[in-house]
């Protein structure tokens, strides 16, 4: 009974912060501007499949290279002393710190034509790069964004592996690489699996990434939804459309991820 | 319009307000005799829109205060559509807000906007006969205008020639490829494309928004960025040499740098914007909203609000009072045959809207997508998910047998 009462403040907290909005993004995705119901916006969506493309496509890489660069460094920082793994998770916590905006309006400034990057380059004689508003720079700045998302939860997983399990095995004769492949690994799946979810999503829909570095004319889903609400039309219907679809698509994604996550090991990482 | 000077600054101010710890405008008057019976206007402006007390300028939200003992909460959107959102969106309340001259004519269609008493703003009069009546607002029953001014292009004069920059077909040139920056909003980008074929800006005819989309399509490989206020930045630092911009903020680069050039294009004419004081439907101080209004018309109010903010006023008595060098400067003040061929833009229908939206999107995008492809990755995820699925059930079976 009083476990029941303590959970009072958080079920009202969803509903008003998780289960209405949600119901409003139905609800105006499925009416017109008078509010009647119609099909017309979701049929609308089908018009901007190339931006889905482009954002399922650019998210997918960031979240591959976020994984092959996060995943030895949280299996370095997992190996360390005590110490020095306070030390270098706060070092990749650092830049969070930091205001979002902040950050990703530094590369712009690095990655300019006239930037400090290319200004380097010159100057050591080496050709300049085109790098800003390309496809290339969004999916820095996802990576560079995100990347702690992925490095964390894997990290607490390895942390967690109880160091007699890979005495066993290399008691039983397997060497580095077996008890890495055999044993190390496929118990930090459930690491791996919250690492991809929690970089995959908010790549998949961000918008000031590639409103900054992007250019403008890499359009993404989320800049898609931005001009639908801030656009000259004003047009939250279309724009709800847009989100619910891409909402059922990061459902079915997140499904598919989980089914690698065999249950068996119960440490799981950070579950969203 | 879309004022820009320090991009850094508003994003520190940003990260401050999300940060909810300070309201930098809140004007207090430290020294005023505010009366216990003051009560608190809320303004909304665009960023970087009134003199603030910063160079040495007055601090217009306080100066009013100490005179009238109304105190001013300034808040600040910066677009037009963003201010519009939050209006409709309900649940915002404020007294005096100061969209552009299209956004006025939306609002004013839907009943968003409250008539103005005049009486309680005698200083009206002051405003130029030329900026009475405007086409956004016809009988001038909404509106007071607060500033005005062109787009006209910036073009950094080591590599583009002055001449050319009178016509808006510099922006097409191929021999610029990579080094044109374009506005990130439809109605100043197409515009532009509308002005280069002749058409007028408030066209209710598809076939002509269609083309000016089309050449907009032939225009994107040569376009760096669509961008708004980054256009300041990137050209002061070279990394483009033409973008069309706003004038008033176009002035204060061109003063600073000297490899920067600005035209205003004179074969095809140009957009003149107003930017103008409203009071929305159901502001709870309309009367001192009104006396706000009234205040910032005053001419030696106005002049100290212009040279900080370094737009147009639409006060020739204002304008009297600002230093010789900005009153013939012609990017503040250009000639008359340059407004007479320039025109405003005023509220598209709904509809029109909708499909400027989407023809935008379209332009963005490079052309429209297929709804078979959308339906294709829902499929393709779909039948994966349940292939995960039938195949872990099955190898389960299997183990288990």
């Amino acid at each position: 009974m009083k476990s029941k009462t303590a959970s009072y403040p958080y079920l009202i907290w969803m509903a008003l912060f998780i289960v209405i909005p949600m119901a409003m993004v139905v609800f105006f995705a499925f009416t017109d501007q008078s509010g009647a119901f119609t099909l017309q916006n979701i049929s609308t969506v089908g018009r901007y499949s190339n931006v889905f493309v482009r954002s399922i496509w650019l998210g997918a890489i960031a979240t591959a290279i976020s994984l092959v660069l996060g995943y030895p460094l949280a299996y370095v920082i997992a190996q360390g002393t005590e110490r020095r793994q306070n030390v270098m998770i706060m070092l990749v916590m650092l830049p969070m710190w930091m205001n979002f905006l902040l950050r990703t309006y530094a590369w712009m400034t690095l990655l300019e034509d006239n930037g400090l990057i290319n200004n380097a380059l010159a100057a050591l004689g080496l050709g300049r790069l085109h790098m800003i508003n390309t496809q290339g720079a969004v999916v820095l700045g996802m990576i560079y964004n995100y990347i702690p998302y992925m490095i964390l939860p894997i990290y607490s997983v390895l942390t967690k592996i109880d160091p007699s399990i890979i005495e066993a095995a290399q008691d039983l004769g397997a060497d580095q690489k077996r008890v890495f492949l055999r044993v190390v690994f496929p118990m930090s799946i459930p690491g791996v699996i919250s690492g991809i979810t929690m970089v995959f999503v908010p790549a998949v829909s961000t918008f000031i990434i590639s409103k900054m570095l992007g250019g403008g004319s890499n359009l993404l889903i989320g800049d898609l939804i931005d001009m639908q609400f801030l656009g000259s039309a004003y047009n939250p219907n279309l724009g709800s459309a847009i989100s619910l679809v891409l909402m059922v698509l990061i459902l079915i994604c997140m499904g598919i991820m989980n089914q690698f996550d065999d249950g068996e090991n119960e440490k799981g990482g950070l579950m969203i | 319009m879309k004022r820009f000077k320090r991009i850094l600054a508003s994003f520190l101010c940003a990260g401050l307000l999300l940060a909810g710890s300070v309201q930098p405008s809140m004007a207090t008057g430290e020294d005023a005799p505010a009366p216990d019976t003051g009560v608190t206007i809320n303004v909304y402006n665009w960023g970087e829109y009134i003199a603030n007390g910063t160079d040495g300028s007055m601090d217009v939200n306080a100066e009013f205060t100490r005179r009238t003992g109304i105190r001013v909460n300034y808040t600040t959107f910066d677009t037009n559509e963003s201010l519009y959102s939050k209006l409709a969106g309900g649940g915002a309340s404020y007294d005096v807000i100061i969209p552009s001259d299209y956004m006025i004519s939306k609002m004013a269609r839907e009943g968003m906007l409250e008539e103005l008493n005049f009486d309680n703003i005698p200083n009206f009069q002051y405003i130029d006969e030329q900026f009475r009546n405007p086409e956004y607002d016809p009988e001038n029953k909404y509106s007071v205008p607060y500033t005005w001014g062109v787009v006209g292009i910036f073009y950094n004069k080591n590599y583009v020639d002055a001449e050319e920059t009178k016509s808006w077909r510099v922006l097409w040139d191929e021999k610029y490829s990579g080094k044109i920056l374009m506005f990130d909003n439809p109605r100043d980008t197409f515009g532009i494309a509308q002005k280069l074929l002749g058409f007028s800006f408030n066209s209710e005819d598809t076939d002509e928004w269609d083309q000016a989309a089309s050449i907009l399509k032939q225009q994107k490989p040569l376009v760096q960025a669509y961008v708004m206020d980054q256009i300041f930045d990137k050209i002061a630092g070279g990394d483009a040499w033409l973008a069309p911009y706003y004038a008033g903020d176009a002035a204060i680069l061109v003063e600073e740098n000297e490899d920067i050039g600005f035209t205003i294009p004179t074969e095809e004419g140009t957009n003149f914007f107003v930017d103008a004081m409203c009071i929305p439907k159901g502001a709870t101080h309309k009367a001192e909203a009104e006396a706000y209004i009234n205040f910032l018309c005053e001419p030696e109010i106005a002049a100290a609000n212009m040279d900080y903010v370094g737009y147009s006023t639409p006060e020739t008595a204002a304008k009297e009072l600002l230093p010789e060098e900005v009153q013939n400067n012609e990017i503040y003040y250009p000639p008359q045959e340059i407004l007479d061929n320039s025109e405003a833009f005023v509220a598209l229908s709904d509809e029109m809207n909708l499909y400027l939206d989407s023809l935008w999107a379209e332009v963005k995008m490079g052309g429209p997508g297929e709804t078979a492809t959308l339906i294709a990755i829902l499929v393709f995820f779909l039948l994966l998910y349940i292939g995960i699925v039938v195949y872990k059930k099955h190898k389960r079976k299997m183990q288990a047998a």
